[in-house]
């Protein structure tokens, strides 16, 4: 018995996968044209449909039904007033829940939505704010250190984004490296960490570079002549900036603000090691609600409100980037 | 590109080999974090021939959902009490053949009939402990001996809280003098209100686990809820800790080996709790994680620095006021609700 | 804006990138155990990293499942990108909105659905559920570095090759993957760096039994990480550092002798 474990229905798969290619493949050698291209698109199509396709499908079974398998909407009600699933058993119990005093706080999962979502925007809007200069300040083609700099900005990603945000707790403690010098300065010392603008800090540090990527690569293409052209005809900086050079940026910038609000939405992790645990965004709810409270159908159903959200949200941005340019920005 | 290619499968079908490439007498335990001595893990493989796998985990309610969900994945598993009890009603759990456990007669006598799983049929016990408040006595102005202390203005800011359903919630209702098993729904929404006051009162600092004990010794904070063992630890490597079990009453709990129904290598996890339950190796583990043990002949090795120490070997007097969590399965759903309106409390 | 004050922004920014790694660094060669105090220097933490077998452990399973899936992913994916490139406009739509499908879906969604698909088809997850869930995440954007290295190219190359005898086996080989080939090891390079960095995902799909760095430091991250862990992460990063530089250096070199 060891780990990998290969089952069954693995391995048959695998080789009718193969067998399959490889027929293909021995066609495609042997005859002249015999083989339409697009048949080399089938292993991926069919991967994509087991790995993809499917599991989703399986999110929303799980949130459309309750524990027995039958269908219910219970699960969304419980996204509404996240006391009902708990009212229900109790009733169940034979309790009397109207004397009850159940406090008014069954909003909890929509306060985390949409506290999930204001992080999310704000950190955005950080990373745009900070990232954008300096993205443009690198792309400058008078600059040689440019392409460099690019890559140092690349570089703090392969360090386990994990160890990076512990890194950061070493720095915010109250007894932390910034603290300690800050009382060594003769300043008093400042409560950095188990707040929600620690948790924000830790987000922008991680989402930074996916901003400065795409806008870099969207302003590194533009063609040369474009701003030139512009200043001959009389334009200063600024109005080549704002005419050209900004308007051509404008899929970088999308595919940005999407690189970085989609995982910004679901963080995790984040908040427990920065936010002391005080504050819960939905992807620690979601992880709670399948991994400590063992609610597989509750847990489906905000998975699937949140899939729904961020579709939502990405078609909203496609209709300022139609051509979806941004996107082979990467 | 093709010699690339050729070098990277080659390297991960040489990886793949040496995890596959497993010795064939395993046995795999899975504990909660640094939870065992590294050195009687050594000594038993060393002994038996039997590789340990080890595997962690950091609240019960994680290993629940993990021992469910992956049947056949784990030898040895250790939850606390309560866990026990579910777990054999979920009817997970071997019913344990004591003579091929011969050390397990060690065990202390107020541990061989408990009530979370009479005459231990299904466990035997690891460790056990209790909550409490750790705190810093240079900066407390006055005597810990009450819970209340962790919801007074007087420590604002300046307080730990476990990260963890069953014990912060245990530790409201005993504050407000109910039982940490209690049925009674309008009691578990006191004990909530409780706990909400306290948050947006800022008087907690943060909700975490184990990262607790490293955060205590550096002085992050004034008071900490911690299980005892955790705070021996704090204590012995910062000597202005001290620990104290409050007066309302605690939680006095157990951690014990159990053998999964699933298991596949059950004569192996036999011999891994007779080892463990060895005297000396009871000793070692006891030393290493500083917890309480439940193995007489391990205490009378360890001799009067365990018996003197009131974290370590609380009196019968502190028992005597604790109490075990029960399984509490159909409340449930109401403790993860009412979880999640502290933890989202603003 | 002059200069001065535009390198002055950078710089600030680097060094906000990088402060948390030289503190990580910094921190492997404490003497102590604890994060708080420095104890003096040591190599202490570098010598026991080679002795932790959970650690070597998990090195292996990261480093085997990167090259694995970059291995499967890039194969699955050049393969779609030209699959995919040869289609009608209407299923090229089609295709691209299922591939955009687990490039939008957030990593813990992702995570979650393939562990219940696992759960459900009941395959004991481990190894080799992990490795699948990898090859799945990494194959589109494979798709996505190659598909535009495609659309440059001219249609019509493709079909002269044919024109002038080649076989669709020998066309493929000397004509199509040649012109893409750096699209190619863009995508399997960007696969192997979201394997090797992956959190989330592996972390719904393995078991206890089997963690690669990022889940083995998750369990530990509550109690404090150990300095081997800072230690082994300050070798990675110098690693990659150095290979990064290189490869770099290799690429403006081969510019500028063109």
């Amino acid at each position: 018995m060891n780990a990998m474990n290969m089952p069954a229905w693995g391995i048959w798969l695998m080789a009718l996968g193969l067998g399959i290619f490889i027929v293909m493949i021995i066609l495609s050698l042997k005859k002249h044209r015999g083989v339409h291209r697009s048949l080399f698109a089938w292993p991926y199509s069919l991967w994509m449909i087991v790995f993809t396709v499917v599991p989703l499908f399986l999110i929303a079974y799980y949130a459309f039904t309750d524990k027995a398998g039958s269908f219910t909407l219970d699960n969304f009600k419980n996204f509404w007033d996240s006391n009902y699933e708990m009212k229900k058993q109790l009733i169940d119990m034979g309790f009397d829940v109207s004397a009850m005093e159940l406090s008014d706080r069954g909003t909890v999962n929509v306060d985390t939505l949409v506290y999930s979502l204001w992080m999310a925007f704000k950190c955005t809007v950080i990373c745009l704010a900070i990232g954008y200069p300096a993205a443009l300040f690198m792309s400058d083609r008078n600059f040689k250190l440019g392409p460099t700099l690019i890559v140092l900005f690349i570089v703090p990603m392969w360090m386990n984004f994990l160890l990076r945000t512990i890194a950061w707790m070493t720095l915010l403690e109250d007894n932390g490296i910034i603290n300690t010098l800050l009382e060594s300065l003769g300043f008093g010392k400042l409560r950095l960490m188990y707040n929600s603008n620690a948790v924000l800090l830790g987000m922008v540090y991680n989402y930074l570079p996916f901003m400065v990527f795409p806008v870099y690569n969207s302003i590194n293409k533009q063609d040369i002549k474009l701003s030139e052209a512009a200043m001959d005809l009389g334009a200063d900086e600024m109005k080549t900036f704002t005419k050209v050079t900004f308007p051509l940026s404008i899929p970088g910038i999308v595919s940005g603000i999407t690189m970085v609000f989609m995982p910004s939405v679901t963080t995790f992790f984040i908040p427990r090691v920065l936010g002391g645990g005080n504050t819960e965004m939905f992807g620690d709810l979601i992880e709670r609600t399948f991994l400590t409270a063992d609610n597989w159908n509750v847990g489906s159903a905000l998975s699937l409100i949140m899939m729904v959200l961020i579709l939502f949200s990405i078609s909203l941005l496609r209709r300022v980037d139609p051509q979806g340019e941004g996107e082979s920005l990467l | 590109m093709k010699k690339l290619s050729i070098l990277f499968l080659a390297i991960s079908l040489l990886c793949v080999t040496l995890i596959a490439g497993r010795a064939e007498g395993v046995v795999r335990v899975y504990n909660w974090e640094d939870y065992i001595s590294p050195e009687s893990l050594e000594l038993f493989e060393k002994e038996t021939g039997i590789k340990v796998d080890y595997m962690r985990f950091t609240t019960n309610e994680d290993m629940m959902v993990q021992v469910r969900t992956s049947p056949g994945a784990f030898d040895i598993v250790f939850p606390s009490d309560y866990c026990v009890e579910r777990l054999i009603s979920e009817g997970l759990l071997e019913e344990l053949d004591y003579s091929k456990i011969p050390n397990a007669i060690h065990t202390s006598d107020w541990l061989k009939d408990p009530s979370y799983d009479p005459k231990g049929v299904h466990s035997v016990p690891y460790m056990w402990g209790t909550v409490g408040i750790l705190y810093d006595k240079t900066r407390v102005n006055g005597p810990i001996d009450s819970w209340g202390v962790l919801f007074s203005d007087e420590y604002a800011g300046e307080v730990f809280m476990l990260d963890s359903i069953r014990d912060t919630m245990g530790l409201a209702l005993q504050y407000l003098g109910y039982s940490v098993n209690t049925r009674e729904p309008n009691e578990l929404m006191e004990a909530t209100k409780l706990l909400i006051d306290q948050k947006t009162n800022r008087i907690v600092k943060a909700y975490q686990v184990d990262e607790t004990k490293d955060k205590m010794v550096a002085g992050e904070a004034i008071l900490a809820v911690m299980w005892s063992g955790d705070a021996q630890y704090s204590i012995s490597l910062n000597d202005n800790l001290a620990y104290s079990v409050p007066k309302e009453g605690s939680n006095v709990w157990v951690d014990c080996f159990i053998i999964p129904k699933s298991s596949e290598n059950k004569e192996n996890a036999y011999k891994f709790i007779d080892f463990m339950c060895r005297p000396e190796i009871a000793q070692m583990n006891c030393e290493y994680i500083e917890y309480s043990s439940p193995n007489d002949a391990a205490i009378e090795l360890m001799g009067d620095e365990y018996i003197n120490n009131p974290t370590m070997n609380p009196s019968q007097e502190v028992i005597d006021r604790c109490e075990f969590f029960h399984d509490i399965n159909d409340f449930l759903p109401t403790y993860n609700t009412l979880w999640a309106q502290v933890k989202n409390a603003k | 804006m002059t200069k001065a004050l535009k390198r002055f922004y950078l710089a600030l920014i680097l060094l906000f990138l990088y402060l948390p790694i030289v503190v990580l660094i910094f921190q492997s060669f404490n003497a102590g155990v604890s994060r708080a105090k420095w104890e003096g220097f040591s190599l202490r933490w570098y010598v026991e990293l080679f002795r932790d077998p959970s650690i070597k452990k998990a090195l292996w399973v990261t480093v085997s499942i990167a090259a694995l899936a970059s291995f499967f992913a890039t194969i699955l994916g050049t393969l779609a990108a030209i699959g995919i490139n040869a289609m009608k406009k209407s299923s090229q739509g089609t295709m691209m909105a299922i591939t955009s499908i687990p490039m939008t879906m957030p990593d813990i969604v992702t995570g979650i659905s393939l562990m219940l698909l696992f759960i459900f088809t009941r395959v004991d997850r481990g190894y080799f559920t992990m490795l699948l869930a990898h090859i799945t995440f990494n194959t589109p954007y494979v798709l996505l570095s190659v598909l535009p290295k495609l659309r440059e190219m001219s249609r019509y190359t493709y079909e002269a090759a044919l024109d002038l005898g080649a076989t669709p086996g020998y066309a493929l080989r000397y004509v199509l993957i040649p012109a893409v080939r750096p699209g190619i090891i863009t995508g399997a390079l960007l696969s192997f760096t979201l394997s090797l960095d992956d959190f989330t995902v592996s972390y719904f799909t393995t078991s206890p039994l089997v963690q690669n760095l990022s889940t083995l430091i998750y369990s530990e991250a509550r109690k404090g990480i150990k300095p081997t862990m800072n230690a082994l992460s300050a070798l990675m990063f110098i690693t990659l550092l150095v290979l990064l530089l290189a490869i770099n250096y290799r690429s403006i070199k081969t510019n500028s002798n063109k």
